[in-house]
């Protein structure tokens, strides 16, 4: 479970990014972050992963209170999270196997085991036969898809999607959105970070929408919020 | 634990080859230090061997009292054989004494020594000749045996030793000097070619950052980067003095054998085990350090 209770988040250039945030995912939900930009969503993001403090307020996610975690178990925390980015973030010189596979290595993990994950892994986003190719010989959407299967092959408790469509065609959008379901429905806590309208209409989940650092709504129901 | 070891390494490679230039250039710089490091190491080592030598073979002779019976002489020479700097010790008889100034003064002139035949002239002539085990103790060991009663002389040459010595110091700080700034250029280059690797893997390193690896996992790749351009920097020019030296060795034997008494090149065995174990571990310490503190700065995990 996340709970986020009356987070406040100002940076140092003045702006209050979060405003009294008080919020709680319950483990296996499927939930869109939606509202224009500057609205505290990328912020939001950020705290969940430790990637910033709050300037105020306590974030826990799984019983454990992120402002009381001494750095040292940070990485460990981490590997509870799958993350995946609007822009890929996939390396470039090296094939879909290794961007997966990186992800796995870097936590320690036999090069036996990730023989065996990876091509699962790889098959459950349907890149089976795509394992030799490079980042550019992919489209927009296979690219999220290894992105995706790397957030993923850790077997995190919750996957953050920043935007995960916002570079895709609605074609690959909605296949993504179809394998973000998939993965919730296996148990995995998902949160999506989006702009698309369209796509939380489709998808029927549960949505919270953000303005100018506070939670405006939290309850599904349309609320203008795009730019 | 292994295949993360065996990744970082790979990494490490991976880093040098990707930034092949600069990797290069501080190849070349330690090399070049540990080179001079080594050439003055060798240097030192052998002005040392050639004091050492002179140690051995440089003594302390001294007399005794005009009319002194030989008991009291080798009593005084017990006492001072008894000491902990004295190495060994001769006595030489005035009989002696006589035969081996007769033999480097008279030769060929025999018959003029013949006049002495039973007049030893060096009849009070006894003498011991002292080696200390540390030449530097000489001047204390000196003024001790000026201090016995019945000597009456005492003979030492601190000409060579002290001159041995100041050299060694010379070329030690001379050595310190340009190896330090050499030092501190390598250290430079290193620092360089990791920050150029770092940022050459920001993202990578961001990703690694945000799938959990540890700090140790992000930085190891740099520092083995480093560690390695600092042991390729020291085996190189370890090679090269290593065979200079052979061949130098030999030619200085071959060439010079009048110098083989007070000079002979201390032999590759006796001075390469530490020299290897210094230049090692002066390139991948300059290495390491270079590095892990160039990339603790740059990757704030």
């Amino acid at each position: 479970m996340i709970e986020l209770k009356n987070v406040n988040k100002n940076y140092e250039n003045g702006t209050r990014a979060l405003r009294g945030i008080n919020l709680t995912i319950d483990d296996g939900e499927f939930v869109f972050v939606v509202g224009r930009s500057g609205s505290g969503k990328s912020t939001l993001i950020k705290l969940l992963l430790k990637e910033l403090e709050p300037t105020s307020g306590r974030i826990i996610v799984n019983d454990m209170d992120l402002g009381k975690m001494p750095r040292r178990y940070v990485p460990k925390y981490r590997r509870t999270l799958g993350v995946v980015f609007q822009d890929f973030r996939l390396l470039k010189d090296r094939s879909v196997f290794e961007n997966v596979a990186f992800a796995q290595r870097v936590v320690g993990v036999p090069y036996r085991r990730i023989k065996e994950s990876v091509p699962a892994m790889l098959r459950m986003v349907g890149l089976s036969a795509k394992y030799k190719s490079f980042p550019r010989q992919l489209s927009g959407g296979e690219q999220q898809r290894v992105a995706i299967a790397r957030a993923l092959i850790n077997r995190p408790e919750v996957l953050l999607a920043d935007e995960p469509t916002g570079n895709l065609d609605s074609y690959n959008a909605v296949e993504i959105m179809k394998l973000l379901e998939k993965i919730n429905r296996r148990g995995t806590t998902v949160i999506v970070v989006t702009h698309s309208q369209e796509m939380v209409e489709a998808m029927q989940k549960r949505v919270i929408t953000m303005d100018r650092g506070t939670i405006i709504d939290d309850t599904g129901a349309e609320v203008e919020w795009y730019d | 634990m292994i295949s993360s070891l065996g990744y970082c390494l790979k990494q490490g490679v991976k880093n040098i080859g990707r930034n092949l230039l600069f990797s290069l250039a501080s190849i070349a710089t330690i090399a070049a230090c540990i080179f001079l490091f080594c050439l003055f190491y060798a240097i030192v080592g052998n002005v040392r061997h050639s004091a050492e030598m002179a140690e051995t073979t440089v003594g302390i002779t001294v007399f005794f009292d005009d009319g002194m019976a030989e008991e009291q002489i080798q009593e005084i020479g017990r006492e001072i054989g008894s000491r902990a700097e004295v190495e060994s010790m001769t006595y030489i008889s005035p009989e002696e004494a006589w035969e081996t100034f007769k033999n480097d003064y008279f030769q060929g002139m025999e018959e003029l020594a013949e006049g002495f035949a039973d007049d030893n002239p060096l009849a009070d002539s006894a003498s011991y000749v002292i080696f200390l085990k540390e030449i530097e103790n000489q001047k204390e060991f000196v003024a001790y045996l000026n201090t016995i009663e019945g000597i009456r002389k005492v003979n030492y040459s601190s000409s060579a030793v002290t001159a041995l010595e100041s050299l060694n110091k010379i070329i030690s700080l001379l050595s310190a000097v340009i190896i330090g700034i050499l030092l501190a250029v390598a250290v430079f280059l290193i620092s360089n070619t990791i920050s150029v690797a770092a940022a050459f893997r920001r993202q990578e390193n961001q990703i690694m950052k945000l799938i959990g690896a540890t700090n140790w996992m992000i930085r190891a790749p740099f520092i083995v980067e480093g560690i390695l351009i600092g042991l390729v920097g020291a085996v190189l020019p370890l090679a090269g003095i290593y065979v200079l030296y052979q061949r130098t060795a030999a030619y200085i034997e071959e060439n010079y054998t009048i110098m083989s008494g007070i000079f002979s090149p201390l032999a590759v065995e006796e001075l390469f085990p530490s020299m290897i174990g210094v230049a090692l571990a002066l390139g991948v310490g300059i290495g390491f350090f270079a590095s892990f503190f160039t990339i603790r700065k740059h990757l704030k995990v």
